[in-house]
């Protein structure tokens, strides 16, 4: 494929996809290490009735009342986490399965009662997200990427999840020493003095941002599998974090190209003559390479230990 | 005791004086984790340079004790000096070993890295582990006999080796004050005596220890002074004069035959 072709249809999607990946597989090494993964899972759904009724309330998919939505809606479930586990009288686990499955629902149905036909906003775009639009029809080729000109034409979720990357790598990297002694051992890291109850709901926080930045480009199936995936299967690489995180950068990477690359040619590749939705190939390969590492990983003896 | 005369003659009531010297002293701390306290109204003043046993039945708030103390657990109410001061002033010169039991030792880490754990104070956020930070680990892996061991995975390690890694971080934060949750729970005799032995080189050179215990029969052996717990405070000094077979009857009740105690107490 010459650059002529590539860069205006495959570049920008594929970063957006490696972006996307790399800024929720980083916080998920913590969540997944504090078993928590699922808050991941649960972020992304908790989010979407926010999403739609920023949508509503603005009539336009724009990125910074949906993110306001998103983080409001967060908040809310938050909330009602806390009041049912309290009034109820039942376990978190099962108080945030019930608040984060209805407010999905409520999702769907304020998604399905408004119209939004005239923008992308649907069911589907909330689980696949909507990578293969995401093309920078300015470019004509590498030499573009010097062109201020055609740079301005990048579709906007480009810059807003490098942004958000830059956040998270900032985030690990200042946080790295806490984060790490803190999931390890929780009560000496509050003896030494550090505030484990901030530094946890920073981390959700973060990770929280990563989500709702992804959601919006690439939809909630990747959010899960990124979240997840990359880390465990870096868990089986090694047992070293530093080493483990890197495994899962590499592994985030790894899907989202591979991903993108079998959802346009896979099928083609087979004899037909459509392409699948590149969201959900990623999350299928990020799937098959913790497979992988479930096989054949040098460490998987040491996680049954 | 010259500190506490020096106190009580600068005009401090005797009370107030033991307080200001005390490596940990507790007033009043209540804890509940639901309608029953956990701990009710603990008062705990820590003699300087002892070593002290935290005695009582299980359920009886030995651990909550510690955790509420340090303010790992909130508590309704008390307060905490260490040292005389407030806690937060003080925490460079307290070393914590929870259970072992409270970690994932399958966590991707190394014996090396568990013990520059003890260094955070020293390292913060960013500033870069020096060879002299190593030094620092090493000898202390090397106090508890654990020092071949510094690139193992942690997760390699039997319950006892475990334990001397956790005791390792604290000799390596180089504290004053050392409090221990169950050092001995569910490690083999040579590391019990190996941990015993690195506790009484603490209290040789001025170091104050406090550990929950739970082996009656070792009381006497290890420790110079008891605190006995029953969700309140039972009896507390001098192992002489705080694990006698009243208070061991009034801390246990029912659930340790009266034959035991009076061996227990004959014993000593």
């Amino acid at each position: 494929m010459s650059g002529a072709e590539f860069v205006p249809l495959s570049l920008t999607p594929i970063l957006i996809g490696i972006f996307a990946a790399i800024a929720c597989a980083l916080p998920g090494n913590f969540l997944v290490l504090r078993r928590q993964a699922l808050i991941g899972d649960a972020i992304s759904h908790v989010v979407l009735p926010g999403i739609v009724v920023a949508f509503l309330l603005t009539g336009a998919v724009t990125a910074w009342p949906m993110m306001l939505g998103a983080a409001g809606a967060a908040l809310i479930s938050v909330v009602l986490i806390e009041a049912i586990r309290r009034l109820g009288r039942i376990e978190t686990g099962a108080a945030m399965g019930v608040v984060f499955t209805a407010m999905f629902a409520a999702g769907v149905l304020l998604l399905e009662r408004s119209d939004t036909s005239s923008v992308h906003l649907d069911v589907e775009h909330a689980l696949m997200g909507n990578l293969e639009s995401l093309i920078w029809l300015e470019a004509t080729g590498w030499r573009s990427l010097l062109d201020p000109q055609a740079l301005a034409g990048l579709p906007p979720e480009l810059p807003r999840l490098a942004l958000v990357l830059a956040l998270v790598i900032a985030f690990t990297w200042v946080f790295w020493r806490p984060l790490k002694i803190s999931t390890f051992d929780e009560g000496f890291a509050q003896v030494l003095g550090m505030r484990t109850d901030l530094l946890g709901i920073a981390l959700v926080m973060i990770a929280a941002i990563a989500a709702v930045a992804a959601f919006d480009a690439v939809g909630s199936i990747i959010v899960i599998a990124m979240f997840i995936c990359p880390p465990a299967a870096a868990r089986l690489m090694t047992d070293d974090l530093a080493r483990q995180v890197g495994w899962s950068v590499v592994f985030a990477t790894l899907s989202a190209i591979l991903g993108y690359v079998f959802a346009g040619y896979g099928p083609l590749w087979l004899g037909g003559s459509d392409s699948v939705s590149a969201a959900g190939m990623i999350a299928t390969v990020s799937g098959l390479i913790l497979a992988l590492a479930a096989l054949f990983g040098p460490r998987r003896r040491g996680m049954m230990a | 005791m010259t500190a506490l005369n020096l106190a009580t003659q600068n005009g401090l009531r005797p009370e107030a004086a033991e307080i200001a010297t005390s490596p940990l002293a507790i007033r009043g701390l209540t804890v509940s984790y639901g309608e029953k306290p956990a701990i009710f109204s603990v008062d705990m003043t820590i003699r300087p340079g002892s070593m002290t046993a935290i005695i009582g039945p299980n359920g009886a708030g030995k651990s909550t004790l510690l955790k509420a103390a340090l303010g790992i657990i909130r508590p309704l109410s008390g307060q905490t000096t260490v040292f005389g001061r407030p806690l937060d002033t003080q925490r460079a010169r307290i070393a914590y070993v929870p259970q072992r039991a409270s970690v994932d030792w399958d966590f991707p880490t190394t014996v090396l890295d568990v013990v520059l754990m003890g260094l955070y104070r020293e390292l913060g956020l960013l500033r870069l582990v020096r060879s002299s930070h190593r030094k620092t680990a090493i000898d202390a892996l090397q106090r508890v006999g654990m020092a071949d061991f510094a690139d193992r995975q942690i997760g390699q390690l039997s319950g006892g080796q475990q334990q001397r890694v956790f005791l390792a971080r604290a000799l390596a934060q180089g504290a004053d004050l050392y409090l221990l949750d169950e050092p001995f729970a569910g490690v083999d005799a040579a590391t019990e005596k190996a941990i015993i032995a690195v506790l009484k080189s603490l209290k040789a050179v001025g170091k104050t220890v406090v550990a929950v215990h739970h082996d009656l029969a070792t009381v006497e052996q290890y420790f110079d002074h008891a605190f006995l717990i029953n969700v309140r405070p039972v009896a507390e000094g001098t192992v002489a004069e705080a694990f006698t077979a009243e208070s061991l009857q009034a801390a246990y009740g029912g659930r340790l035959a009266t034959a035991q105690i009076d061996r227990l107490s004959q014993a000593g």
